[in-house]
């Protein structure tokens, strides 16, 4: 009962901290606002980049078309050769049979025109898939220098370019965050310990009259616990409604097809509980810094 | 039965200055002792190590069966509520009236607002000011605001009342007052009070035991009544 009534004098005390400072609790939660707003922003973007890679991942291959002159026991070879690369996920053998009848089915034209040919002007192939697409570049070269390997194709350039900018953009986000994160714990921090020296009468007399320690440092904790919540409701509210909004606009994909939006649920709660958490402990983490450091007992 | 026991006592600041040097004392539970002695003579020391606001950096310190040499810091609030302090300076809150000034000691701890009230009440009697309950700090004078000091020094009825000067800011009618209530406390609830204080006059008038602490040894121990004799044979040499 003692711990509860002590709990409870220290939520009280810390609220009305938060009041005395306005002006100064105001710029921490707004900067802890900010912080978050932007945390949801790159959890967002990462999350999804993540989806894309992973979708492009799986939609890439590697083309290798086998020589004409090749004999089928040079094909068997080159089969030996790709299940023994570590790097190789999977591969089938397109024939040049196989090539036409799709090409045919294609359009008229083509139908037309492979009709036309006496012989089929088509190689058989390789369709590879690798395990990780930052290998796609290299496995291909190595394909390439394969004896009855005519070429070996993939998306050139195209996907380093992607799956780069995806990578700087999720890099600088986290940059940025990590950074905003420390300037809100510094201002909560900050706040806190304008509160310490503005209690600091009442700090010693709970010494001098015997009260804990614990029971002294906990209306500073419950401050910054405070400021970083009410910190982290707008973005909350930000997040869920702006990502289902953004979703239903978009359709659910952007540019095209092939890049799928995340779906909102439960994505949006699990953001939400994420931005309560980082603003709960970056908050908390700033006034433990405070009370350390200017708390002395 | 001894409340107090100061053995071998020293205390070195960090820049190197020795405020007390093997000081050896022993005060009982119930007695009334001043302390007195010059400015930097180590008597504030003495009073701080009581209450562990100074740890002492060798020898013994026992308070109420605490010896507060070897007291953790995360530990110093169980002796804190064995004693009540008084200042020269009353260290009151200003926002809050006589009897939440009170009553914020209790509430520090943690006690429920049930129990919390006659404690309070009672307190406020003692030291006189019923009548001013709800008035605040600045609407009093400074001999009450010493009593409402007092009144929440004694509020959880610690076994040692320290008092470091309290009659320093206080002009000789009202120091009388703060005497009579301290007096009567000591009488009337059996609480050991040590007081720090300059005042001679205080000290002549009230016959008590007498520290004389100087260069942070003990230069003088006078039981009761015998400071005043003392003193009358040093002026008539």
């Amino acid at each position: 009962m003692r711990a509860l009534r002590i709990l409870i004098r220290s939520i009280r005390d810390s609220f009305k901290s938060v009041g005395r400072n306005f002006s100064l609790s105001m710029a921490a939660i707004t900067c802890s606002t900010i912080t978050l707003i932007l945390v949801a922003i790159s959890i967002i973007l990462s999350y999804n980049v993540r989806e894309i890679t992973n979708t492009l991942e799986k939609e890439l291959t590697i083309v290798a078309y086998v020589k004409k002159e090749a004999t089928e026991e040079n094909v068997e070879e080159l089969k030996k050769e790709l299940n023994s690369m570590s790097e190789v996920e999977n591969f089938n053998f397109k024939s040049k049979e196989e090539w036409k009848a799709e090409m045919k089915n294609e359009s008229e034209t083509l139908n037309a025109t492979l009709d036309y040919l006496e012989t089929n002007p088509l190689l058989d192939s390789f369709v590879i898939t690798v395990k990780d697409v930052k290998d796609l570049k290299t496995t291909t070269e190595r394909i390439r220098k394969y004896d009855f390997v005519s070429s070996a194709e993939y998306g050139e350039g195209m996907v380093e370019n992607i799956v780069g900018a995806f990578d700087i953009v999720s890099k600088g986000t986290i940059v940025i965050v990590i950074a905003l994160i420390l300037v809100t714990a510094f201002l909560i921090s900050n706040t806190i310990k304008l509160t310490i020296f503005s209690r600091k009468n009442e700090i010693e007399i709970m010494r001098l009259v015997g009260a804990s320690n614990i029971a002294i440092k906990l209306p500073f904790i419950f401050e910054g616990f405070i400021l970083g919540v009410i910190g982290s409701i707008l973005p909350i509210i930000a997040t869920i409604y702006g990502y289902i909004i953004f979703y239903d606009k978009m359709g659910g994909h952007v540019f095209s097809n092939i890049i799928v939006l995340v779906k909102p649920f439960n994505f949006v709660f699990y953001i939400a509980l994420i931005l309560l958490t980082v603003g709960c402990l970056v908050g908390m983490f700033g006034s433990y810094r405070a009370v350390r450091k200017y708390l002395k007992i | 039965m001894k409340l107090i026991q100061v053995q071998n006592c020293y205390k070195v600041y960090k820049n190197g200055t020795t405020a007390l040097a093997d000081l050896n004392v022993t005060i009982d539970k119930g007695e009334f002792v001043f302390v007195i002695g010059s400015t930097g003579s180590g008597k504030s020391t003495f009073i701080k190590t009581l209450y562990r606001e100074e740890k002492p950096t060798k020898g013994n310190v026992v308070v109420g069966g605490i010896n507060v040499a070897k007291l953790r810091n995360s530990k110093v609030y169980k002796l804190r509520r064995k004693i009540g302090v008084v200042f020269q300076d009353f260290k009151l809150l200003p926002k809050l009236t006589v009897y939440e000034n009170v009553a914020f000691a209790l509430e520090s701890l943690g006690m429920e607002t049930k129990e919390i009230r006659p404690k309070v009440m009672n307190a406020i009697e003692k030291v006189g000011l019923k009548e001013k309950t709800r008035n605040f700090p600045s609407q009093l004078s400074g001999g009450e605001q010493q009593r409402v000091a007092i009144a929440r020094a004694i509020v959880n009825n610690p076994k040692l009342l320290i008092c470091d000067e309290p009659t320093g800011n206080l002009d000789p009618e009202t120091s009388k007052e703060i005497m009579k209530i301290l007096e009567r406390i000591n009488k009337e609830l059996g609480t050991t009070i040590i007081m720090a204080t300059h005042d001679r006059e205080i000290v002549n008038r009230m016959q008590k035991r007498v520290l004389i602490i100087e260069n942070g040894v003990l230069a003088g121990d006078y039981l009761k009544g015998s400071y005043k004799a003392h003193e009358s044979i040093k002026n008539s040499n």
